[in-house]
């Protein structure tokens, strides 16, 4: 468990606990934080691997910006997953290339 | 299509001020940013701020945005969007596409100012792609903003004020940093926030920067080495630091894109942190319908990026012939209250950058 407590300065909300998958493993969060976030609590820090030569990718600017934590979202590829807030029964999974949008 | 007198993109120290200044002129404002919450780095930031009163000395940046929030929300002439892209800016129209994942959304509006931050800049070096290669501002708000751990063992690289306050909100959230690297010979932020590490026993290695991430899937070490004069690695001053975390806090880089689109006329300024926007002393842009206002303007802190915004806001509302209370009197002190927080050795080369970034005679 690495979730903070007794924090000097921050008191940190307790939101719903939530149940995801990740790669088909459940995984327990707190509703609204960002995906990034759970999996890391819950040890995961590979989140992807690069497309040519797949070598691991993992967190790393939290804000959207880099797109380092590109994974697939309940079916969606290349969702930012440092900002995308965790939803009770996602499906998250690690994307394979450069993914593709599922059209029906 | 939606009309605003005046757009405000990103809601971070620098838009929330410029959004508050126009909201007080009576021009009508939309404010977008898209995160869930207002507030950009402020939600991280849990040390109390210096200077002046007025850019909320002795105040935690965390506790700034619901200050400025509460004000905001009481002005009926004020929209804020959130969780919204703005992902387009059409210069020939004034036209802003703005996406909130389900919409998307035109609004046209007659100045646009331009607060969109900036990002963190990587370092080059070997496996510097591992997991656990994380830049401070994530560190950040992994842990202050989501109370989750990064890592047990941090290695911190750079010395400027973030490095250094990252650190220690690292030690506050019972971390270890393992040690603090610095390739230049002297430690680059406030010598107040360097003791606090050094109190706590953090070894603070000047010269030294990291060379190597060793480890398979995710960071377990780092190869750390002593630099010369001109940055070369000393042979044999190499050595191994076990740690799963190694922080970057190696500066960070102006995000331009809407700039670019709105064709403004850019300069690169590397005592800014890359390419701004050239800009009049009310941060007017060569596009006169177009306001910068904080980092995206060149890199600070936040509370230059507040009075910032704060100018930006009042110049844009005043284009438009609405008035904010005393507004000569506010630019002038603004205008004060800049030079003197980019006073002392930090604040030359940001001078130096601002005087490059600012149009000849410094009116367009």
């Amino acid at each position: 468990m690495v979730r903070l407590k007794n924090h000097p300065i921050l008191d940190f909300p307790t939101g719903r606990e939530v149940v995801f998958t990740f790669n088909g493993k459940d995984i327990k969060g707190i509703e609204g934080e960002p995906i990034a976030a759970a999996l890391h609590a819950a040890g995961v820090r590979v989140l992807r691997h690069s497309p040519t030569l797949g070598r691991a990718r993992g967190f790393f600017c939290a804000i959207g910006t880099c797109s380092s934590c590109l994974m697939t979202v309940d079916g969606v590829p290349n969702v930012r997953v440092c900002t995308e807030p965790l939803k009770q029964g996602m499906i998250v999974e690690t994307q394979k290339g450069h993914g593709h949008l599922p059209i029906e | 299509m939606r009309e605003t007198d005046i757009a405000v993109i990103g809601a971070g120290p620098a838009g929330l001020a410029a959004a508050l200044a126009c909201g007080e002129s009576g021009a009508t404002t939309l404010l977008v940013d898209f995160m869930d919450a207002p507030g950009g780095q402020l939600i991280k930031q849990t040390h109390k701020f210096f200077g002046s009163e007025r850019q909320f000395a002795g105040t935690r940046g965390i506790q700034i945005p619901d200050i400025i929030m509460d004000q905001l929300s009481k002005m009926p002439n004020v929209a804020l969007m959130w969780g919204t892209n703005a992902s387009g800016y059409y210069a020939d129209s004034g036209v802003l596409t703005l996406e909130d994942g389900a919409r998307f959304i035109k609004a046209k509006a007659k100045r646009v100012i331009i607060a969109t931050g900036a990002a963190e800049k990587p370092l080059a070096f070997e496996n510097n792609d591992l997991p656990g290669v994380y830049g401070a501002g994530a560190v950040q708000t992994l842990m202050n903003v989501h109370g989750v751990k990064p890592g047990d063992r941090v290695l911190m690289v750079g010395s400027g004020n973030i490095g250094l306050i990252v650190s220690y909100q690292l030690i506050q959230a019972h971390v270890e940093v393992v040690a603090l690297v610095e390739a230049a010979g002297r430690i680059g932020g406030y010598l107040v926030h360097a003791a606090k590490l050094r109190r706590a026993g953090v070894p603070i290695l000047t010269s030294h920067t990291v060379v190597r991430a060793l480890g398979e899937e995710t960071v377990r070490a780092a190869v750390v080495a002593e630099v010369d004069q001109s940055w070369q690695v000393k042979p044999g001053s190499e050595r191994e630091v076990a740690c799963d975390v190694i922080c970057l806090a190696v500066g960070l880089t102006p995000l331009v894109d809407m700039m670019w689109q709105a064709g403004c006329e850019m300069k690169y300024v590397p005592a800014l942190g890359g390419h701004v926007p050239v800009r009049d002393e009310n941060m007017r842009a060569s596009n006169p319908a177009v306001y910068v206002a904080g980092d995206a303007g060149g890199v600070e802190e936040a509370s230059s990026a507040m009075i910032s915004g704060e100018i930006a806001g009042i110049s844009a509302a005043r284009s438009l012939g609405f008035e904010v209370k005393e507004a000569d009197a506010r630019l002038a002190q603004l205008k004060a209250d800049l030079a003197a927080i980019r006073s002392g050795p930090t604040g030359e080369k940001i001078c130096a950058g601002i005087k490059c970034a600012t149009v000849c005679g410094g009116e367009w």
